[in-house]
């Protein structure tokens, strides 16, 4: 059995998750192109190596991100997108 | 008298003259010199500094648009770069179902010609890839399936595919052995027949094609991977591998799983994601299922082989990855799901399993055609439905390459479908029949 570390609920089993692709910030609809929207949309970096990704807890709907390495099938850390943005601008 | 090794070790101890002498004479002839074992594929040689096509991946893809080029367009200077051995990809992890039931015209039309060619192919080949066409049956279990059969048969027998909507009955009569009763937990409620299924065996396909490809002067590089590709100007001029630079005048890739890491080499990016898919099947038994019987609501499809092993296989995993690892979920539930429709395998033993890394688009069709660099061609996005189409990928990407222009047959799976939102969706007649 796989664990995934829930930032809500805890360690759960990774059967209770979604899945949910990889993250990418939201381009603004104000000033974006359609080209720009349809490579949102669809298009994927799908890296081989350390990936940050949205995932979610199916039974509590609880989204969030979790940084995993997509070669050895390793989760590295999860965290909410609240702590996730507060390490972004403490890095500056 | 002990027979030995070219480093003179000892190997094994020769019987005494006319004893057993039908294996002794076998050995013989095999190491004799005046029958040298026929050579397939390239020997071991050095890289030439220029190709005038460079293709990245020996899978059936790559082999059979190496095999095109050659055979049909006269250009014979390619070189097919593979980092791991001849079809050891997908190629040789595909559960082999062909067919050319799918739902929009486009995929009609194009599967439709992959299916004649592969009826063709032993003949072809001179080799024998063992195409058996056995019939494929898609079970439905709801009403909201018969009524997407009935679309489906209509679109496939307009475009001259042999599918038909068959009721409880002609199932029974279809597959003896599949549990059709009204107290199963999904019950059946009819199929989608489609007699033109078949399969062949995998790894001959790739064989076949590379055989016939360096006969006529193709060379093929095991054990040579592309670490990076080389673009000036906006167009493509070579690949870099471990054993060195190589010019290419075009370069095609055909590297399934990989395709993103591959095409990001050339600044491409794709609108894939690589996910693993699980197969895996039984120890043999006599002869119990004739064709390939397949259920998208209960996830799973199955077929028997000629060797007598039941194939098994059924939906992706529930998330991206590069890594061929097994899970333990994803074998239950195949076999959950598989006894649903053969109890009588309850006490079977599973022989093998085995996982893929499978390029997967958002509308389950392939992207095939021109890229953003010049002369730098796409085959990828072949996902779980790929090795049906090695036979008219190979036809139709070497015309690309040898004349620029994509023919018709593929032209509604260019890469800037995404971006006209022209998407050609398959995802209802793709998911868990393959
Ligand atoms: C379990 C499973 C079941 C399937 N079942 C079916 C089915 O029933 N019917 C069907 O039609 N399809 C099926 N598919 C899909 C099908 O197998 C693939 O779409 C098809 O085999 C792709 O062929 P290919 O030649 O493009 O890729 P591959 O056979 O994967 O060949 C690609 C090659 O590229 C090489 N490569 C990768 N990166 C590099 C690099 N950087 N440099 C050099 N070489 C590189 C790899 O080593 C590999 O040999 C299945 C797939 C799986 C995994």
């Amino acid at each position: 059995m796989k664990l995934l570390n829930c930032p809500l609920n805890g360690p759960r089993n990774i059967t209770e998750f979604s899945y949910g692709g990889e993250y990418h910030p939201q381009p603004d609809d104000q000033t974006t192109d359609a080209n720009a929207w349809a490579e949102y949309v669809f298009f994927h970096h799908n890296k081989a190596g350390l990936v940050l990704e949205w995932w979610c807890h199916t039974p509590s709907s609880f989204w969030f991100l979790a940084e995993r390495n997509t070669l050895t099938d390793e989760v590295i850390n999860t965290l909410t997108l609240a702590e996730f943005k507060l390490r972004e601008a403490s890095r500056g | 008298m002990m027979l030995r090794g070219r480093d003179g070790c000892k190997l094994i101890a020769e019987k005494p003259k006319n004893y057993n002498a039908m294996p002794f004479g076998l050995l013989k002839y095999g190491l004799s010199k005046e029958y040298p074992a026929h050579q397939h594929f390239t020997p071991k040689t050095d890289l030439k500094p220029h190709y005038d096509v460079v293709i990245i991946g020996a899978g059936g893809h790559g082999t059979a648009i190496a095999y095109h080029l050659a055979k049909h367009h006269g250009i014979r200077n390619v070189a097919v770069l593979d980092k791991g051995y001849l079809g050891g990809g997908n190629t040789a992890r595909n559960t082999a179902v062909i067919r050319s039931n799918y739902l929009t015209e486009e995929g009609v039309n194009f599967y439709r010609e992959s299916v004649k060619l592969y009826q063709n192919l032993s003949n072809e080949f001179g080799y024998n890839i063992m195409f058996e066409n056995r019939g494929q049956l898609t079970l439905a279990h709801s009403d909201a399936a018969i009524r997407s059969f009935r679309w489906r048969a209509e679109v496939n027998q307009h475009l001259g595919v042999r599918s038909e909507l068959v009721d409880p009955q002609m199932i029974r009569e279809l597959v003896p052995n599949l549990r059709v009763q009204d107290d199963a937990r999904f019950p059946i409620l009819g199929g989608l027949w489609h007699a033109d299924g078949a399969t062949a065996r995998h790894d001959a396909v790739a064989w076949g094609y590379a055989k016939g490809a360096c006969e006529r002067g193709v060379e093929l590089h095991q054990c040579t991977e592309v670490t990076d590709v080389r673009i000036s100007n906006g167009r493509v001029v070579g690949v870099e591998t471990p054993r060195g630079y190589v010019e290419a005048g075009c370069v095609v890739q055909a590297v399934a799983g990989m395709s993103s890491v591959v095409a990001e080499m050339a600044g491409i990016k794709l609108p894939i994601h690589s996910y693993p898919l699980q197969a895996m099947v039984t120890q043999p038994y006599k002869p119990l299922l004739e064709p390939h019987v397949s259920s998208p609501h209960v996830h799973v499809y199955v077929h028997q082989t000629s060797r007598g092993e039941f194939v098994i296989g059924g939906g992706s995993d529930p998330y991206a990855l590069y890594n061929t690892r097994a899970t333990l979920e994803q074998k239950e539930s195949l076999a959950s799901a598989v006894l649903e429709l053969f109890p009588f395998l309850a006490q079977a033993k599973m022989l093998r399993q085995w996982a893929g890394v499978t390029d997967m688009t958002p509308d389950y069709s392939p992207i095939m055609g021109l890229s953003p660099v010049d002369n730098y061609y796409l085959d990828a996005g072949w996902g779980t439905w790929g090795f049906k189409a090695t036979p008219i990928c190979g036809q139709t990407m070497a015309e690309l390459v040898a004349t620029g222009r994509a023919p018709e047959l593929i032209t509604p799976f260019a890469l800037d479908r995404f971006y006209d939102f022209r998407q050609v969706n398959e995802a209802g007649a793709t998911a868990a029949s393959h």
